[in-house]
């Protein structure tokens, strides 16, 4: 890849993406052949707010690379809690790191922590920003289930807040996707996001309910709308339970559809479609570390 | 319309910048934009409101003893697209520039999305992208589109 930092998603060309999720496939195939390249390497881990999942796949990645992690520590323990800029945080770490990973509640903490630092930084998740990786290990899945051209896709829930729906939206316009919002009204695209997807050429199609493009869909991709969103927690339950699926939901749809969800899920997607071959949440989950093996593995390539 | 007037409107400076085809209502915005305030002891001039030819009404700021830089005639675009700019020496307009917008403006406007980074107390400067319609916070992705210039940093 040509970058040294991975901070969204939107960075990504359709080359950079096939670049890493071929180099994900050869991981998924034959991950001993990754066991020992990366020995000896450390990665830094800045987590500004807690995310125990995506820290372990990082952690995870490196560790069969045969590299380790150093780890900053959870915030309440750490110098952030002196005060001390986040700027200042990423040039100590990275006397420790060959690569850093950053998680920060601020929106653009990525992109700035990234021109103070000249190891490669990958942006783990910025507030409401971006999640690249997240972005990744969906395409991954979504291109080993229904592959990545001729696509029609249904992405539902809170398409406002929803960081991996904006990020994937803006990824999914390199390979000509047709695209399907589905959203209540309040938590429709935000105005950045339809920017960048009209910029890419995509035609931005919403809907309020499912059902008028469920037949056609190969991927639903489910989001979790958050209760905190609603001041009134009677709104928050009529409109959420509007876009929870069942079995009988799924009817309607093909028979090979994906359903795909970030996870963590609260009731948005019914137990009993874990078990149909329509779920693939938790594979979704488990690609979080051959795609990022891949791409720390590039990322590190550029620097031996 | 009287003498007074015209002679306000039209005195000369002699050493400075004209800034004219400023749309009607922004002189104060271009010079906040300059970071005059008159705390430097610049002579400043305003015309406000008067009518234009190719505009309905226009602005037009005169500031004596100054010209202004290149990154400061890019950034005038922002908020005043058809200005024209006269570098003024011995009384005479020895340079005429049209504004032209720039790709990005740096360190001038501050971004309205509290949850950006740079509205932490970090050491950075806010760097905007300048679209067709508007202007894009490099950092959160934030969109301004109309009263640009009530975005602008005034510290
Ligand atoms: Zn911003």
């Amino acid at each position: 890849m040509r970058h040294d930092h991975l901070l969204t998603a939107n960075q990504l060309t359709r080359e950079d993406i096939e670049l890493v999720l071929d180099r994900a496939a050869e991981v998924d195939a034959n991950p001993a052949a990754f066991g020992k390249r990366h020995a000896g390497t450390l990665l830094g881990l800045c987590f500004f707010e807690p995310s125990t999942r995506t820290k372990m796949s990082f952690e995870a990645a490196m560790k069969r690379l045969g590299g380790d992690v150093v780890d900053m520590g959870s915030v309440d323990s750490s110098s952030v809690k002196k005060g001390e800029s986040l700027a200042d945080t990423v040039r100590v770490v990275e006397g420790y790191a060959d690569a850093l990973v950053l998680r920060h509640p601020l929106m653009g903490a990525a992109k700035m922590a990234s021109e103070f630092v000249d190891v490669p930084l990958v942006n783990a998740g910025d507030g409401a920003g971006h999640h690249p990786t997240q972005t990744l290990l969906d395409l991954y899945t979504i291109r080993e289930n229904a592959g990545l051209d001729d696509l029609t896709i249904g992405i539902m829930g809170d398409l406002k807040y929803g960081r991996t729906v904006h990020s994937l939206a803006t990824a999914l316009t390199n390979f000509g996707a047709s695209q399907h919002f589905v959203s209540p009204e309040s938590l429709k695209l935000p105005r950045s996001v339809r920017y960048d997807l009209h910029e890419a050429g995509a035609t931005v199609r919403e809907h309020t309910d499912l059902e008028a493009v469920l037949p056609q869909l190969d991927v639903l991709y489910v989001t979790r709308i958050q209760r905190e969103r609603f001041p009134d927690e009677n709104e928050y339950h009529r409109i959420a339970g509007e876009y929870q699926i069942d079995a009988e939901t799924l009817d309607a749809a093909k028979d090979d559809l994906t359903v795909m969800h970030p996870l963590p899920r609260v009731d948005e997607i019914a137990p009993e479609i874990d078990d149909t071959d329509h779920a693939r949440y938790f594979e979704q989950a488990h690609n979080g570390v051959p795609v990022r093996m891949a791409l720390l593995d590039m990322l590190l390539e550029g620097d031996s | 319309m009287s003498d007074t007037d015209k002679q306000l409107r039209v005195s000369k400076i002699e050493n400075g910048t004209v800034i004219d085809h400023v749309h009607g209502g922004q002189a104060l915005n271009v010079l906040a934009i300059l970071g005059i305030d008159g705390s430097g002891g610049e002579q400043v001039a305003i015309g406000m409101n008067v009518p234009s030819d190719t505009l309905a009404t226009k602005d037009i700021v005169k500031v004596e003893g100054r010209e202004l830089s290149q990154d400061e005639v890019d950034v005038l675009s922002l908020i005043a697209p058809d200005a024209t700019i006269n570098i003024v020496r011995d009384y005479e307009v020895v340079e005429k520039h049209r504004v032209d917008r720039p790709g990005t403006v740096t360190g001038v406007l501050s971004c309205p999305n509290r949850n950006c980074i740079t509205n932490a107390d970090e050491p950075v400067e806010t760097r905007f992208d300048v679209l067709r319609d508007g202007v894009r916070c490099e950092f959160c992705g934030q969109i301004i589109r109309e009263d640009i210039a009530s975005h602008i940093d005034d510290d």
